[in-house]
């Protein structure tokens, strides 16, 4: 197929159409969320040039696959030290982590917390789905309590994450979480969580109609939106901890942690290279350190609710 | 200290010294968690990095350690881990990663005795094999040995080189004797070490994985509008995913030949009185210390020995064995495991070899050696 | 000359890698010869016995590590039980005074000969430096370093505040006379 100008998407630009149509089913999330994403990236002016995807294993994954700029498809799990890597190497570049809450919660959970809390200067966007998509349907971190999987036959009797919570209280600069409805307000979120400077995260719940709604009373690809629409609260500066999903109830969506910028793990490291850092008494050290460090303190107060925003 | 790169005559230990091959090759990030015996490289690494603009990360653990290092990889620098037995074993996801994307860069394992904990503190060679095979599927690796802290140095370079030279990861498989003894290393002038960097693709046109005609493609570099697609899925030429057995075939066919049809560019070996030998000892890294030892002592008893040390290891120098049991008449195999390089050299001359094998904790004795030898002979 | 089998044992903190590794660094890159370094690792180097070796030959050592000592350094009664042992027949055996406690020279030795190092040490500011004073024992005795190299390895393997202490050590020891 010949593509003429006339006929042109506005993203085009920022996608393979070559590699079109994508593989995910209808109903799906991902496109609704990756289209959020690209139009933030648009916006802001933000150069596909200089802008690296990273992604892991599953659904989400592919997204780096499709879209026009320098990706990478990684190991399940793996998506956000390799972009550690990436961003540390080359920090003048823009590095966005695109991938799921299996690959990033589950096997890949120790490393968003310690990423977090090094305030790496990367954005991650996770979709959360409540499944293993690709997989056919296996129980995932965020599969919520009574959940039917097909390795949670009987109901899932795990409490899942609140991936929000759990990334606003590891040190993240920027949090927030909306859902593939929330198209409009994800698109802004993302804007900002873009041009955060510091670990910037967005979680997006999105539905899985063939995986995850098929076997939990949602079969109709609108049945999930229909859960979003009724049960999704916007509410911002919560206590992150109050961001719990469970089934049947109301469940908040909303920017979570809107924190100060602050030095970056990268500007840390490079910082360190530095001969004014390098020949100089330790005591001169620890004070750059000391004078450049993360306000933990104010942010504990800020995710807590008692502090001043 | 605070210089680019040591030159002289140093008094350092293996882990120090293959620290200091790696600056010396160009290395300018490196991506850890500490294990021992392997702990003093990063430790080395985390004060020597900025010194010379580099980037030391102490990551969460040897799976993110790894996956860092192809980040970095890709991110043009040239970058190493230092890692021991459990350590690897983690790291074995992403060297799959790292063959299957043609990502140089070098882990340097400081094998302990295993298998699991094991003898955290003491000298195994039981890694040998999983260097090899360790990450799943079909692929060729380059592994060296250093026997001594001159050769940790020295290797590392070479390991950097060949890495970028050929785009695969490449194991340096040094054991906790030599990582932990201490020796001279003299080092030459930067400008009298050889130094290799990858090819960069320089045609935005051209497919990412394109080969040239010694089947390696030259590297994009990222940021510059390439738009380079890099996937640990099976792809073509541009990178993209191809689920086919075509695509399998085409692919890891060029990933295997790369290495093949350059094997002898990269294999090394020393043989020590191995001209008139009737019985040869193969043995490397510590091991083929107490070898050396063990074949001057059979010259004193009147056995014709000697000793053919593998300064690489994998690619294997089977055409040597196959040339070397033309003449001698007996093998003998010494290492700190229950037989690894002893399978391919028995595959090599096709024939029994004596095993002097030790399960780990500490290297042979040379009469441990020697005794095998006697035994050859009888 | 050939090879040489020097061993050092004691208990951690006495400082017996640091004493080993000036030697083996003084005779590798000061006396040019070829010289290796090894130590025990593992628990017992936190505590208990610790030992550190040195091997020296004309051309490049081949198996690093001391099988049977030519000369036996003990700093301490336990050090004495794990490694007096190993010391090869007619070998030299050398023992902190006060920490090991012997009747004279053991059967088996050839040279013997003892020093009050950690006494010495105390005397002369700090008994941390006992070690470097049985380095400059050692030296003086055995003849396997030469001085100037012995002492300059100890001057660039201590921190510059108490180099001129070190130094001190060292000479102390190496002038010491034996009663």
């Amino acid at each position: 197929m010949s593509v003429v100008q006339a006929n042109m998407h506005p993203l085009d630009n920022y996608l393979r159409t070559e590699r079109l149509p994508h593989v995910w089913c209808s109903g799906c999330g991902i496109g609704t969320v990756l289209g959020a994403y690209l139009r933030a990236m648009k916006n802001i002016g933000m150069d596909p040039e200089k802008t690296i995807m990273v992604s892991g294993i599953g659904c989400t994954g592919r997204a780096a696959g499709y879209v026009k700029m320098d990706s990478f498809h990684t190991t399940h799990g793996r998506p956000i030290p390799f972009a550690v890597g990436i961003k540390a190497a080359r920090p003048d570049l823009n590095v966005t982590v695109f991938s799921g809450d299996g690959d990033l919660f589950a096997i890949g959970g120790n490393h968003i917390i310690h990423a977090a809390r090094r305030n790496a200067d990367i954005t991650v966007i996770t979709i959360n789905n409540f499944i293993y998509g690709m997989t056919g349907g296996q129980l995932a971190p965020t599969t919520p309590e009574t959940g039917i999987t097909t390795t949670s036959p009987y109901g899932n009797v795990e409490s899942p994450f609140n991936l929000a919570g759990l990334v606003a209280v590891s040190g993240a600069s920027y949090v927030a979480r909306w859902t593939s409805l929330h198209v409009r307000r994800l698109e802004k979120s993302i804007e900002k969580a873009l041009k955060k400077r510091g670990f910037s995260f967005v979680e997006v719940l999105s539905p899985c109609p063939t995986a995850y709604g098929r076997r939990n009373r949602m079969r109709d690809p609108v049945d999930m939106l229909k859960y979003f629409q009724e049960h999704a609260v916007v509410k911002h500066h919560i206590n992150p901890l109050e961001g719990v999903i469970e089934p049947d109830k109301d469940f908040i969506v909303g920017e979570f942690l809107d924190a100060e910028e602050e030095p970056t793990f990268e500007d840390k490291l490079w910082e360190m290279t530095k001969k004014e850092f390098l020949y100089t008494s330790q005591a001169e050290r620890t004070a750059w350190i000391l004078e450049h460090r993360r306000h933990l303190e104010t942010l504990s107060k800020i995710i807590s609710g008692r502090g001043e925003r | 200290m605070k210089v680019e790169v040591l030159e002289g005559h140093h008094f350092l230990s293996g882990d120090v010294a293959v620290a200091e091959g790696a600056i010396a090759a160009g290395c300018r990030f490196f991506a850890g968690y500490p294990i021992t015996p392997s702990s003093e490289v990063a430790e080395r690494m985390s004060r020597r990095l900025p010194e010379v603009g580099g980037i030391f990360i102490q990551m969460e653990d040897e799976l993110a350690s790894m996956a860092a290092l192809l980040g970095a990889s890709w991110g043009g620098k040239k970058s190493m881990t230092a890692t021991s037995g459990p350590g690897f074993s983690l790291m074995m996801e992403n060297y799959g990663l790292g063959m299957m994307t043609e990502t140089p860069c070098v882990i340097v394992n400081v094998q302990r005795a295993g298998p699991s904990t094991g003898l955290p503190t003491l000298v195994g060679q039981g890694d040998v094999m999983q260097a090899r095979w360790g990450s799943h599927g079909p692929y060729e690796t380059i592994a060296l040995s250093p026997e001594s802290p001159q050769e940790c140095f020295d290797m590392a370079v070479r390991a950097f080189n060949f890495s970028e030279k050929y785009r695969i990861p490449v194991v340096v498989l040094m054991d906790e004797s030599v990582g932990h003894l201490f020796e001279r290393v003299s080092i030459p002038p930067k400008s009298e070490i050889e130094v290799i960097d990858r090819k960069i693709s320089t045609d935005k046109k051209r497919h990412i994985y394109e080969p040239d005609d010694d089947l390696i493609p030259p590297m994009p570099p990222v940021g510059e509008g390439f738009g380079i697609h890099v996937t640990g899925l099976t792809h073509d030429e541009r990178g993209y995913p191809v689920i086919t057995a075509e695509a399998q075939e085409k692919l890891v066919r060029r990933l295997v030949d790369k290495i093949r049809v350059h094997a002898d560019e990269i294999i090394d070996y020393e043989e020590f009185m191995t001209e008139d030998a009737d019985v040869i000892v193969i043995a490397y890294g510590i091991s083929a210390r107490s070898a050396r030892r063990a074949v001057i002592m059979a010259r004193e008893k009147g056995i014709k020995a000697g000793m053919l040390r593998l300064k690489v290891i994998w690619p294997f120098p089977s055409k040597k064995l196959r040339e070397l049991v033309e003449k001698a008449s007996h093998f003998v195999v010494a290492e700190i495991n229950n037989g690894q390089i002893l399978v391919e050299v028995e595959r090599a001359i096709r024939k029994e070899a004596v095993f002097v094998g030790k399960m780990g904790g500490e290297p042979h004795r040379p009469d441990e050696v020697l005794k095998g030898i006697e035994e050859a002979v009888k | 000359m050939a090879r040489i089998e020097l061993q050092i044992g004691g208990f951690g903190g006495q400082g017996v890698i640091l004493a080993g590794l000036v030697i083996a660094r003084a005779l590798s890159l000061y006396d040019k010869r070829e010289a290796v370094f090894t130590q025990s690792y593992g628990p017992e180097a936190r505590g208990g016995a610790s030992s550190s070796g040195v091997v020296v030959d004309d051309s490049k050592v081949d198996y690093p590590y001391p099988t049977k000592p030519d000369i036996m350094v003990i700093m301490s009664q336990e050090a004495f039980t794990t490694y007096f042992p190993k010391l090869k027949k007619g070998g030299t055996l050398i023992i902190e005074r006060d920490l090991v406690k012997i009747d004279g020279k053991p059967e088996g030795v050839g040279e013997f000969h003892s020093i009050p190092a950690t006494k010495i040490a105390e005397e002369l500011g700090n008994r941390i430096v006992a070690n470097i004073v049985m380095v400059g024992f050692i030296t003086k005795v055995t003849g396997i370093v030469t001085k100037e190299s012995a002492k300059k390895a100890v001057l660039e393997m201590v921190p510059k505040k108490v180099k001129a202490l070190n130094e001190k050590a060292f000479e102390t020891g190496y002038g010491y006379e034996e009663e």
